[in-house]
């Protein structure tokens, strides 16, 4: 099930767990184990927004691949400048953002690595690594103040 | 524009000469390389041919044999023909990639000069090298001369790149014995074996940013079974496709290849079963026993290590008259019988004249097997047809120092 929805573009993201795409028999697996990125021509993908673009089956995009995840990065919107710095540096193209705003994290993708929150650059950081288990709005309603400058 | 070489129409080349013709006039994208005893002078070769104008290609120098390999597989995955050449240690340090090479269908062709594994660290021509690579997916062909080690390679490419097949090729001769040893060969002129290797045509290229693709795929219990049966197949089928190109390859230069080589097998009551430099030793000894002594010795060599040829070991033991045959493998089997015994026994059990077979490992190290070893051998396997059992151990040595070294028995009486 995906654990996306709520973030806005990220609508086809997540559908399936791994694993379960239709199992097909011996003679009818793509040879050499080539997996195309995505259905028909695809020299303007570069130009179009991931939710217009029509991924193929075996693309990771439309997979739930974070099961393993034990620490969540949390987002905090009344923070953040949108500098786009954990945009730059997410290993796993798990920041979403538009138009050079902030969004939220694609917890289908995210594998809890903690880069975002390493390089977030806002005083108190505007990402925060939590338990999996915490709901966000707990874990929001226990974010740090502002750390004073030392004299 | 590469420019074309002047060649005669006969030249006296030793076999990685002829090998590093052969690789540059089928106009490789890329070769990425290490060089590495005996197969040195392929890739020295053929560098000197491409500093000189002679390939459009790229010539990559890289840090190990396993980055040779990973070389190759990255260029042939972005869509070029790519070939590289090694031997021995380099060829045990490619094996990871080797695998890797086959099961994503890659058409890299490997031309392998057969050398000792160590330890004991050893420069000579034996096959465990050869063996080494028998389960690892690819395509192996043997050359057993310089000649061979010239045309089999053009064949290489035709074979691998064939769109039924896909699958990486090696062309395999023996260090030193082939590697290093001059002989007339006959070349084609560059643009008729270029004609016959043909335009590359890729599939699945990442170059294609029309079609972008994953190469490389992990896949755990679900998935994995399926590919390696569908690759598996595609090896075993490939004996089609290497049969056409050999038949091409006839008419065009009336040399003839087969899977399986014969020599007089029609009315043997003996054989030898064996590979490499070997098989012409085995040849003129047989010739000479039977005018020597009458006795009807005929020879069989698989040219086609993978695919094993089953089919055509077996029409070639499958003959009434004969009693007794004698497999030889140049590889230390570390623990049981000799690969070739194994695999030819197995076929030449489901023949009605079903045979009496026995096993020598021989010429470990580059150890010297010559005509008077290949006719005691083959006198021997006499004994055994007159007798009508096997009169010694089943597993032998030859040419082995100290006392007498064998393993079991028959139980066919």
């Amino acid at each position: 099930m995906s654990m996306t929805g709520s973030v806005p573009g990220t609508d086809n993201r997540g559908i399936r767990e791994l694993g379960a795409e239709e199992k097909v028999g011996w003679d009818q697996v793509q040879q050499g184990v080539v997996l195309p990125s995505f259905e028909g021509d695809a020299a303007d993908i570069a130009h179009q927004k991931a939710e217009e673009r029509h991924y193929a089956d075996f693309n990771s995009y439309t997979a739930t691949v974070a099961s393993w995840r034990v620490l969540k990065p949390v987002y905090n919107r009344d923070i953040c400048i949108d500098c786009q710095n954990c945009w730059v540096w997410c290993p796993d193209t798990s920041i979403i953002s538009r138009d050079k705003q902030m969004l939220g994290i694609d917890y289908d993708h995210c594998k809890g690595c903690g880069v975002c929150v390493e390089v977030c650059p806002t005083n108190p950081k505007s990402l925060l690594m939590f338990n999996e288990a915490e709901e966000n709005e707990e874990a929001l309603s226990e974010w740090p103040q502002k750390e004073k400058k030392a004299k | 524009m590469a420019k074309e070489f002047e060649l005669n129409e006969v030249e006296v080349w030793d076999g990685n000469y002829a090998a590093s013709q052969a690789l540059r006039q089928a106009q490789i994208d890329v070769v990425a390389a290490y060089p590495i005893t005996p197969s040195t002078p392929i890739v020295e070769g053929y560098g000197a041919y491409v500093a000189n104008g002679y390939v459009d290609g790229e010539f990559v120098m890289v840090e190990s044999e396993h980055a040779a390999m990973s070389g190759c597989v990255g260029a042939a995955a972005a869509g070029g023909r790519v070939a590289t050449a090694t031997s021995s240690q380099g060829f045990a340090l490619m094996t990871e990639v080797l695998y890797q090479a086959s099961g994503m269908r890659l058409p890299i062709v490997l031309t392998v000069v057969n050398r000792a594994l160590a330890s004991p660290l050893n420069v000579r021509g034996d096959h465990s090298d050869m063996y080494l690579g028998r389960d690892s997916g690819w395509i192996q062909i043997d050359a057993f001369n310089a000649q061979e080690a010239y045309d089999l390679p053009l064949c290489a490419f035709r074979i691998g790149e064939h769109l039924d097949v896909r699958l990486p090729v090696m062309v395999h001769q023996d260090g030193f014995t082939t590697s290093h040893k001059a002989q007339n060969v006959y070349p084609l002129k560059d643009d008729v074996a270029y004609k016959f290797v043909g335009d590359y045509v890729p599939v699945d290229e990442m170059l294609d940013f029309t079609r972008p693709v994953t190469h490389g795929a992990q896949t755990e219990e679900d998935w994995h079974y399926e590919h390696k049966a569908k690759q598996h197949k595609a090896i075993m089928d490939s004996k089609t496709v290497i049969d056409e190109v050999f038949e091409d390859f006839k008419k065009l230069t009336g040399r003839e290849y087969k899977r399986v080589e014969t020599y007089m097998m029609e009315d043997a009551e003996v054989a030898l079963v064996l590979l490499g430099s070997s098989v012409e030793t085995a040849v003129l000894a047989a010739k000479q026993l039977r005018e020597e002594e009458g006795i009807k010795v005929g020879v069989v060599a698989p040219r086609c290590f993978r695919p094993f040829p089953y089919d055509l070991v077996r029409e070639a033991l499958d003959v009434p008259t004969l009693k007794a045959v004698c497999c030889l493998d140049k590889s230390s089997p570390g623990g049981a019988m000799g690969a070739l015994f194994n695999e030819v026994s197995a076929a030449a059990y489901t023949t009605s004249s079903r045979p009496m077979i026995t096993n020598y490992i021989y010429g470990l190290g580059g150890r010297d097997f010559a005509m008077d070893e290949a006719k005691r051998i083959m006198k021997e396997q006499k004994a055994h047809a007159d007798a009508g059992h096997i009169t010694t151990n089943i597993q032998q040595f030859s040419g082995l120092r100290g006392p007498k070294l064998g393993f079991y028995e028959t139980r066919r009486s």
